[in-house]
């Protein structure tokens, strides 16, 4: 039998347990704070000037007692120090003394100085001797831009499935390889930078940027809960909203990093990418509006001039709000006040005006071109609806014109501003638009499809894409072919023009992709006018089940699909097709979401370098051509060999097989005779039934 | 590659089967009826009916003379093939899942599925081929084979021994007179063994499984020789004699694919490289998963059973036999 219970009890030792919970006194003078600035008294005066200072200090908020005060005395002249004491029953307290009383004018000589008591002592302490600032080494960054190097000229992809990142790169099928696989852990998805400079993150606590050869993490923008990133098109600022407003805690980090309670209450943050540093914050709500309708937001909310010089806003039917960059103050100090406007887009920035703004081999430089952006306003009052094009900072109309409901699409030169009406007249809906990149054609999805405006599931909506061309003996846009009855709902051009796909996207039954070439004949084009819209052709179509996103890589060269877990779970996974249809990759994966190619900045050669390069196409393919035959050589050559040896290790098994069975078993009859069936088909053609009248 | 289609079913396909001369094609269904047909232009030549059940399993002996079937209604029927007249009956407990006659035409050999407290059952009946109506009523070995039930199986070489693929995904040899399982491979596949068809000198064979892979096996000692891993789970392989290829059946069940993705694109009979396990490419046509593929002996046209009732012959063209995609590697049938 066991000893009993309580005599085991009294052997355990409590002592640690004990020293656990030990009740600790406070000891720490933090919520002490040192009153200076005090007049210098006599006893008489004592009580009095406790009583007006504990009144001088409720007056501000702060509720003291004369019992928490304790004033030192000078016994020697009679007369006090001119501070005193003040205890509080926290630290929360004494803070609020601090950020209330301290500098406070008591009277007409007097002044608080409120500090805390542990600072006075280590103040006294603080060695006052000069140290000199030890200069930080200079560490040499990262190339940002070193993928662009890459000696086979890859394109590079991300890949974001499940809660997997992949980079990848892509280029010939022996060169595709995982570039990267980042840790990233707990974000919403994944961007790149419109150059591809960085790929950015969306986490519970903010943005993160990461880029260079390592990935290593560039930059951070603290705001929580962030929901929507847009980068400006030179990449220098940044734009982040969350629905949900932001709150800056008690306490919270406070710098040029951090938003600051000015913020509280607003949603869209502006940050400077290279420092990091928070420029403003907007709200979306309007300002004044009385009644907050939920509307679907716009986004990009703020819309950037193509040189990041401005930023704009509009307050939909009252104006359009332009901001500088960096001071991020409002340009020329007020809005343009646009009643009823809707919609306006900035005018892109083409390769002639970079060219212009920034000239090679020692052209005079041109003045810039001034920004310029198009608004649309409907009908008010006795207005009738338009389009306006205005140029900017000038504030100058440059142009007008009567439209109505549009919306506007800039040719990414900059040379076209498309609104429909002007070009045709449409009957049908138009879904979808899209320009030509450096080209003359733009082309159309419409539809007059009844189901059209009411989506239901396995319905599909049929549509007729046009392609229209600029006819520069007319300078108007004429129709180069309809393609009727499709069920293609998006366009994508290549980055270089000249080819097209129309998909399919976002249908659950149909999913078709049709690769188009514009120049199809484009040889012959040059020798002479062949005859109007000939040139198109259809180089190939494809079907991707599912397909939610079509995009091409900025070589124009590839283009990929996939199918985003986002949307719907059938077959999610992507493909990659070459610009002829043709598919080269194709991944079928669970919880897929996100496929996305690495943007490209725009070339550094100037426009006689391209040129030379065209000249010599021919030259630079042959050593392409080279080294794609040595490479498919020496891939053939390992693949023969893989499959002799597995053809060498079939025979041998079934050799040795037939060996075992032929000892055992009767031999086979080898000369099987071919059996002749003939077969006598009659078959009625005709059959006519006549009734001959005598 | 125009295909012969077969509307002679009012349901889904089970088995379909050529004889050993291949101008027969037999194919059986759940809606009773066993057909037979000319395989060269798709004429029907005559039906076996007489099942109240589903008839999951045909097979002909090589003389063409026998057709044993296996059914829900818990009947084996033996018939002739030339009169369509059922010569003998023998009933069991339980539905007859899988029948096979073995080389010579003299044994068949069935499995009863396990249902209602009764064991899955493996029975061999001596068949009297001189008088096809005198059979013994009683088998001549019958056994129950431990573990997972029995799903496909087939007479090897050797006298008395079988070849047997199970729901967990089990190939097995049993010795059929002591019903002793000789030899096993348990992870074969991870789940049921759909099919299992084999090759002419019975030396291989192909099974396929749900778990979406065909594998081919050495039936003396049941080493995985090839894999083949698709996407969609199968329910049948075939070898295709003569041609290194092996032809691939199957498709998501009709209960788990959704309305919306209802693609005709998905029921496909695959083509593989037996030895490369590369898919070399694919035929299109059925409306539902192909439940079923049998190729002609001379391998000079193969034939696909549907979930959705129909038959599918194709006869392949010239090019099927003169094409050499890999180059010149002589491979041994």
């Amino acid at each position: 039998m066991s000893e009993p219970t309580n005599q085991i009890d009294e052997s355990i030792d409590y002592s640690d347990i004990e020293a656990k919970y030990q009740v600790h006194f406070d000891e720490s003078f933090d919520n002490v704070v040192v009153v200076d600035g005090l007049p210098v008294i006599d006893k008489a005066k004592l009580d009095k000037l406790v009583s007006k200072v504990v009144k001088e200090f409720s007056k501000k908020g702060v509720l003291i007692k004369a019992d928490d005060i304790s004033m030192p005395w000078d016994n020697a002249a009679g007369k006090s120090k001119g501070y005193m004491f003040v205890e509080f029953r926290n630290v929360d307290d004494a803070n609020l003394a601090i950020a209330n009383l301290h500098n406070h004018p008591f009277d007409a000589k007097h002044t608080f100085k409120v500090n805390y008591f542990a600072d006075i002592e280590r103040y006294q302490d603080f060695d006052e001797t000069y140290v000199e600032p030890e200069q930080e080494e200079y560490t040499p960054r990262e190339h940002l831009r070193a993928w662009l190097a890459d000696p086979q000229g890859r394109d590079q992809y991300v890949t974001y499935r499940g809660d997997e990142v992949l980079i990848h790169w892509h280029g010939k099928p022996s060169q595709c390889e995982v570039a990267y696989k980042p840790e990233w852990k707990d974000f919403l998805y994944v961007a790149w930078s419109p150059s591809g400079t960085y790929v950015a993150t969306l986490h519970r606590q903010g943005v993160r940027l990461w880029g260079g050869p390592s990935w290593k993490p560039q930059q951070r923008f603290a705001h929580p809960l962030v929901k929507l990133i847009d980068f400006s098109p030179c990449e220098q600022y940044l734009v982040t909203w969350s629905n949900e407003p932001i709150v800056v805690p008690e306490g919270a980090t406070q710098g040029p990093q951090y938003f600051s309670p000015d913020d509280e209450g607003n949603n869209i943050a502006v940050w400077n990418i290279k420092s990091g540093d928070l420029l403003r914050t907007f709200s979306t709500h309007s300002d004044g509006d009385p009644t907050p309708v939920k509307k679907q937001m716009q986004w990009p909310a703020l819309k950037w001039s193509p040189d990041d010089k401005y930023v704009a806003r509009i307050t939909p039917g009252q104006m359009i709000s332009v901001h500088e960059l960096p001071s991020m103050y409002l340009q020329g100090k007020k809005s343009l006040k646009i009643e009823g406007v809707v919609d306006f887009e900035w005018c892109p920035l083409g390769e002639k005006d970079k060219e212009d703004a920034n000239p090679s081999n020692g052209k005079p430089a041109k003045k810039p071109r001034e920004n310029m952006l198009a608004y649309w306003t409907p009908e008010v009052a006795n207005q009738p609806a338009r389009v306006t094009l205005m140029a900017f900072p000038s504030r100058t109309i440059l142009r007008q014109k009567n439209l109505f409901n549009c919306k506007l699409y800039w040719q990414n030169q900059g040379d076209f501003l498309y609104y429909p009406v002007e070009v045709v007249e449409l009957k049908d809906t138009v879904m979808d638009f899209s320009w030509e990149p450096k080209g003359e054609r733009f082309a159309i999805v419409s539809s007059s499809d009844p189901n059209l405006g009411n989506p239901g599931p396995g319905i599909t909506i049929k549509t007729d894409v046009s392609f229209y061309q600029l006819d520069h003996g007319k300078n108007d846009f004429r129709l180069l072919r309809t393609l009727s009855s499709r069920t293609s709902n998006a366009i994508r051009w290549s980055p270089r023009g000249r080819h097209v796909v129309l998909a399919t996207v976002g249908s659950s039954s149909k999913s078709e992709l049709e690769f188009w070439d514009l120049d199809f004949n484009s040889d012959d084009r040059k020798e002479g006018q062949t005859e109007w819209g000939t040139g198109i052709q259809l180089l190939g179509s494809a079907d991707h089940y599912g397909v939610t996103d079509v995009e091409w890589d900025p070589s124009g060269r590839y283009l990929a699909t996939s199918a985003s877990a986002w949307t719907h779970t059938l077959e999610n996974g992507y493909a990659i097709w070459d610009f002829r249809g043709q598919e080269l990759v194709k991944n079928i994966q669970d919880r897929f979401k996100q496929f996305i190619w690495r943007p490209r900045p725009p070339t550094l050669l100037s426009k006689e370098k391209q040129k030379q390069v065209r000249r010599n196409l021919k030259e630079y393919s042959r050593a392409f051509d080279e080294e794609d035959a040595a490479e498919e050589s020496n891939v053939s050559a390992e693949l023969i060999a893989h499959r002799k040896r597995l053809v060498d290790e079939w025979n041998a098994w079934r050799l040795l097989r037939r060996k075992e069975l032929g000892s055992a078993d009767r031999p086979q009859s080898k000369d099987e005779s071919k059996e002749e069936i003939e077969v006598w088909i009659d078959e009625v053609i005709e059959q006519t039934e006549e009734v001959v009248v005598e | 590659m125009r295909p012969i289609l077969l509307q002679g079913h009012e349901r889904s396909l089970t088995q379909i089967k050529f004889n050993a001369d291949g101008d027969l094609l037999f194919s059986c269904s759940k809606d009773n009826v066993i057909n037979v047909w000319f395989s060269h232009n798709g004429e029907r030549l005559g039906t076996y009916e007489g099942h109240n059940g589903a008839v999951w399993t045909v097979d002909v002996d090589p003389e063409s003379k026998f057709l044993v079937s296996g059914s829900a209604d818990n009947q084996l029927r033996l018939w002739q093939v030339a009169t369509g007249k059922c010569l003998y009956t023998w009933e069991f407990p339980t539905a007859v899942k899988r029948v096979a006659f073995n080389e010579e035409g003299t044994q068949v050999v069935c499995i009863t599925e396990q249902r209602m407290g009764h064991q899955c059952a493996i029975r061999v009946f001596d068949i009297n081929t001189e008088d096809g109506a005198k059979q013994s009523k009683e088998p001549r070995y019958m056994f129950n084979p431990i573990g997972s039930k029995a799903t496909v199986c087939a007479f090897t070489l050797q006298p008395n021994i079988i070849i047997t693929g199970h729901e967990s995904g089990k190939i097995a040899l049993f010795n059929v007179k002591s019903g002793e399982e000789i030899e096993n491979n348990e992870r074969a596949h991870s789940e049921v063994v759909t099919d299992l068809q084999l090759s002419k000198d019975r030396t291989y064979c192909i099974t396929s499984s749900k778990d979406k892979a065909a594998r081919i096996h050495d039936t003396k000692n049941l080493m995985v020789i090839k894999t083949f891993n698709t996407e969609t789970p199968l329910n049948s392989a075939a070898l295709a004699p003569n041609r290194p290829y092996v032809l691939l059946g199957g498709g998501q069940e009709a209960m788990s694919v959704t309305t919306t993705s209802l693609r005709q694109g998905k029921f496909e009979t695959r083509f593989w490289h037996k030895v490369f396990e590369e898919e070399v490419g694919r035929v299109k046509g059925h409306f539902g998963p192909i439940n079923t593929i049998a190729v002609h002996p001379a391998g000079t046209c193969y034939a696909s059973g549907g979930e959705d009732g129909f038959v599918r012959v194709h006869h392949f063209d010239d090019t099927y036999f003169k094409a050499k995609p890999y180059g010149d590697l002589e491979i041994f049938d």
